[in-house]
């Protein structure tokens, strides 16, 4: 008595249908790479050619030949600076909030509805936002934030107001990033804590928040990088004037308008009114070069903070 | 069927060879009386010096074979120049203590182990006189099934798990009625049939964990394999488990060459008629079951059998 | 998901420790529940100002009839006085071209992302695929108006000078010109824009499969492609409904990058033009509120933009709120390990 065995019926493991499948997944696979080099190498090659020094020096200059007159160093500054404004509100707001979320997290009814509630405000178009903000703002009791103009008419549009909307962008990111690193604080260092004799409130400040200080960077790092990114906020809300044009000392410059690097790329384009293509060219090859620090900078956060519980 | 009137130790055509043994029926706590042994009982089989009966398969195909098979990871060698034989007809055991090479000799032979990326093969090894190397990895896999420690049924049905093999070959995709009466054997072969066959629509994830076992089986003899390797089946099981996939392991050395790869010296000695003792990669006695529990001619084994060492 | 239960938490000390607990608590809650009172402010505020472009059109404020684009001037150009303001609006074009935009531009997204995702994870060469995830991460963090510029000065005049035809031009003459910019460029690059978060939700799902499955199907001889569609796929299906659910709530609220390449008209593309099809303009919702940003303090116009933000605030939330969802129904599909 032998053991059966059936003849081997196909010559081949991979029938026609796989084949095409594989090839599809190749190409898929290639366009994805070729795609990526393109749009990275071309906007270094074009960015490199039209670069020069001065365009990060000096300021946008209201003339009728755009091409070779000035530089757009207030949108820089307008990026840095709406960024920071943004990231101060979003950091203590959003670890706030993933701290509730973890540490307490009561009625657990009203978790979820704020964890659901955060999905939706990250998913939320940023033009929304800023119209809304910009309705907001436009109240005669927020004239604070924005100047008035003769007429009694709240502008609106300033950069608090951007910053507050843009804070709300990049708070998503920092208290999804703050969540996952408490989340990952093993349950006994809690209870070490408590069993010193120390209450819920002061461990989480002593105990749990500089354990997470690396998932807060990283949350805040993301977060700047999609605010710094953003163009419609800034479109509505920034008041889209070239240079920043304060109007008495600091708080003058944080209700003033001005622009960032995006607005400067839109304008210059031509989508927008200016025709300068080689000055928006230059503008988001610096946009893209903070752009891929502040991702690059996330990395070395993620790497250096190696998990210490053993 | 043929096949099936041999597992209930009848012979039907008359020309069964002589001594072939009727089936073992292992002994757990069963009610009633131990089955009789060649007409000795089988407390009185293991109190003798020598087996009543010459119990090695009389007739014996060589299926598969290794030769000089090193395997390594990274520097660390896992199997040294073993050469060994995998006969159909027969049950091998591979034992040995933890980390003796004999998983990885195991997944060598359907060359699972290439899924390691830091593992490195040398030495031959063949099916059929064939070397494996030749052909397409997934084509030996289909002449080669395995069965892993923890059952691992897809989250599919009972019905499509054990037609999946046949399903995901070839380039026709046979029909359910043509795969009925396929599936329907393999689940009597591998035991299964009486529990599941009110509903083989049945997820497979429900199943207990001896019923997953033995469908892994079944899907494994649907694919009609020349070779089963079997890694330490049962160690995730209860004794029962235990006992009914023993049974259907020793019925279907009839058709299929069997490895099994066990801890446990017991269950070796209950289902093999060949043992290979591994220790520290090297093969270091290989012989009928026997002799080489009862007369071990390497002192390492004498000492690994008496339990000095696991 | 919490790393411990709280609700046993000791509050060890006096009672003053206990009511700063409690305190701070309470005041955390209280700044939780500001994203639901922003949401609920969202909807209310974006919805109450444009109310009264919808009671003014009713129903057939969705429907189409006329020139999307003069219909808004006229609202612009209304007279200052309230009762003489017009409304009258059928933005049908504009829905029409959010929904086709969108909806192709995921479709096609999914089918590539699925694609790639597999041939990231399966069948890239391992230096390939060092390269290729953060090549993947950054381009998803790479800037819409960054895509917009090169689209606009790249592809929107290769596809006028090489994709638009006299004749075709011609044919469509009476009722729009045809420049390069396109529903095709718009889709094209939003397609690109989307693709990086798909894939690496997708990736990190398939590579969340247990690995006893996908060597369970490679030792009964099913070949990597096979495995990968039947086992593989099969197990990932809920990250990639989450993956397209959020990929469409991006696509929804693109702006900037569909206003610079998509044309700038609110026009229908007319699928019976054929291939011309493709080469019309459109401008979904979001675009027409950048474009027409400056007329956003003017009533009755300012009232229907925040009318247009209510249509696209309460579908993106929808669509967020729907890929939570399906998210949270997948993290609690693990299959137990008997």
């Amino acid at each position: 008595m032998t053991a059966t065995r059936k003849p081997r019926a196909h010559r081949s493991a991979w029938s026609v249908g796989d084949r095409i499948g594989l090839g599809l997944a190749w190409a898929a696979g290639l366009a994805l790479c070729v795609a990526a080099v393109t749009i990275v190498g071309y906007m270094a090659w074009k960015g490199i050619q039209y670069l020069h020094l001065e365009m990060i020096t000096s300021s946008p200059e209201a003339s009728m030949d755009q091409s070779q007159s000035g530089g757009f160093l207030d949108p820089i500054i307008g990026t840095f600076l709406l960024t920071l404004i943004a990231i101060l509100i979003a950091i203590p707001v959003g670890v706030g909030i993933a701290v509730w979320l973890t540490e307490y997290g009561r009625p657990s009814g009203l978790a979820r509805a704020v964890e659901s509630g955060i999905e939706i405000v990250a998913g939320t178009p940023s033009i929304v936002l800023a119209i809304f903000g910009l309705l907001v703002f436009q109240q005669a009791f927020m004239g604070l934030f924005s100047f008035t103009a003769e007429g009694g008419a709240v502008f609106g549009r300033s950069f608090i107001t951007a910053g507050v909307m843009m804070s709300v962008v990049a708070l998503p990111m920092v208290i999804g990033s703050t969540r996952e690193a408490l989340n990952s604080i093993p349950r006994h260092v809690r209870e070490a804590s408590y069993a010193l004799g120390k209450d819920r409130a002061s461990t989480i400040r002593r105990v749990l928040l500089p354990s997470a200080r690396s998932g807060i960077a990283t949350g805040a790092t993301l977060g700047m990088g999609r605010v710094a990114g953003d163009t419609a906020i800034v479109v509505i809300l920034l008041g889209a004037s070239m240079t920043i044009t304060p109007e008495g000392g600091f708080m003058g410059l944080l209700r003033g308008t001005g622009s960032t690097l995006t607005s400067y790329v839109y304008n210059n384009s031509p989508a927008g009114e200016g025709n300068a293509p080689e000055k928006a060219y230059a503008a988001a090859f610096v946009l893209l070069l903070i752009v891929i620090l502040l991702n690059f900078v996330v990395g070395l956060i993620a790497r250096r903070s190696e998990p210490k519980w053993s | 069927m043929e096949l099936k009137t041999a597992l209930n130790g009848a012979s039907t055509d008359g020309t069964s060879p002589n001594g072939v043994p009727p089936l073992r029926r292992i002994v757990v706590g069963a009610e009633t009386p131990p089955l009789q042994v060649g007409g000795v009982a089988p407390q009185d089989l293991f109190d003798q010096e020598e087996p009543a009966i010459d119990d090695t398969p009389v007739w014996v195909e060589e299926s598969m074979r290794t030769e000089d098979l090193s395997i390594a990871y990274g520097g660390k060698v896992a199997v040294n120049r073993v050469s060994l034989e995998v006969n159909a007809g027969e049950v091998l055991a591979l034992i040995g203590p933890s980390g003796c090479g004999k998983t990885t000799l195991l997944r060598s032979l359907n060359r699972l182990v290439e899924l390691t990326p830091a593992a490195r093969r040398t030495g031959r090894i063949l099916l059929d006189d064939q070397d494996v190397d030749e052909f397409d990895a997934t084509i030996l896999r289909s002449r080669v099934g395995m069965l892993f420690q923890q059952p691992n049924p897809f989250p599919m049905s009972i019905f499509d798990n054990v037609a999946y093999g046949l399903r995901e070959r070839g380039s026709k995709r046979p029909r359910r009625k043509e795969l009925e009466p396929v599936v329907v054997d393999a689940l009597e072969r591998a035991g299964l049939w009486d529990e599941v066959s009110s509903n083989l629509n049945h997820p497979a994830l429900a199943l207990s964990g001896g019923q997953q076992q033995r469908l892994c089986i079944a899907r494994a003899l649907a694919v009609s394999p020349e070779v089963l390797l079997l890694d330490e089946p049962c160690s995730a099981l209860d004794p029962i488990s235990t006992a009914t996939i023993e049974e259907t392991i020793v019925g279907l050395r009839d058709e299929v060459a069997i490895v099994i790869v066990t801890h446990n010296m017991q269950q070796a000695q209950r289902v093999a008629d060949r043992v290979a003792f591994m220790y520290l990669g090297d093969m270091v006695e290989c012989g009928p079951a026997t002799r080489v529990f009862n007369t071990p001619q390497a002192e390492r084994t004498a000492e690994y059998i008496g339990g000095g060492f696991g | 998901m919490k790393a411990a239960s709280f609700t046993d938490a000791p509050v060890a000390g006096g009672t003053e420790d206990d009511r700063t607990d409690r305190r701070v608590e309470l005041t955390l809650g209280a700044l939780a529940s500001a994203i639901l009172l922003l949401i609920a402010g969202m909807v209310i505020f974006v919805l109450l100002k444009g109310m009264p472009s919808f009671t003014h059109n009713g129903l057939a404020w969705f429907g189409a009839g006329g020139s999307v684009d003069e219909q808004l001037m006229n609202i612009f150009n209304s007279p200052s006085d309230p009762d003489d303001y017009v409304y009258h609006l059928r933005a049908w074009p504009l829905l029409y071209g959010t929904a086709l935009i969108t909806g192709v531009a995921v479709a096609f997204s999914t089918v590539f992302s699925v694609l790639a995702s597999i041939f990231v994870v399966e069948f890239a060469p391992r230096r390939l695929r060092q390269v290729i995830e953060p090549v993947v991460r950054l381009l998803a963090a790479v800037p819409s108006v960054i895509y917009g510029l090169i689209g606009i000065l790249v592809v929107v005049p290769w596809v006028a000078t090489h994709l638009i035809s006299e004749s075709s031009k011609e044919s469509v003459a009476y009722v729009i010109q045809l420049d390069g910019t396109s529903i095709l460029v718009g889709i094209f690059i939003l397609v690109i824009m989307i693709c990086p978060i798909m894939i690496a939700i997708i990736v990190d799902a398939l590579r969340a499969v247990p690995d006893k499955w996908v060597h369970g199907a490679a030792a009964l001889g099913v070949n990597r492609w096979r495995a990968m569609r039947t086992v593989s796929l099969r197990a990932v299906r809920p990250a990639v409904v989450a993956a397209t659910v959020l990929a469409t709530a991006r696509a929804l609220g693109e702006a900037i990058m569909l206003s610079m390449v998509a044309g700038s008209v609110g026009f229908a593309p007319n699928p019976l033009d054929g291939l011309t099809f493709f080469l019309e303009p459109a401008r979904p919702l979001a675009s027409t509120i950048v474009d027409n940003a400056e007329g956003l303090s003017v009533e009755p116009f300012g009232q229907t933009m925040y009318a247009f933000a209510a249509i696209l605030l309460i579908s993106s939330a929808f669509f967020s709120f729907a890929g939570w969802a399906a998210r949270r129904s997948y993290s609690r599909y693990t299959v137990g390990d008997r």
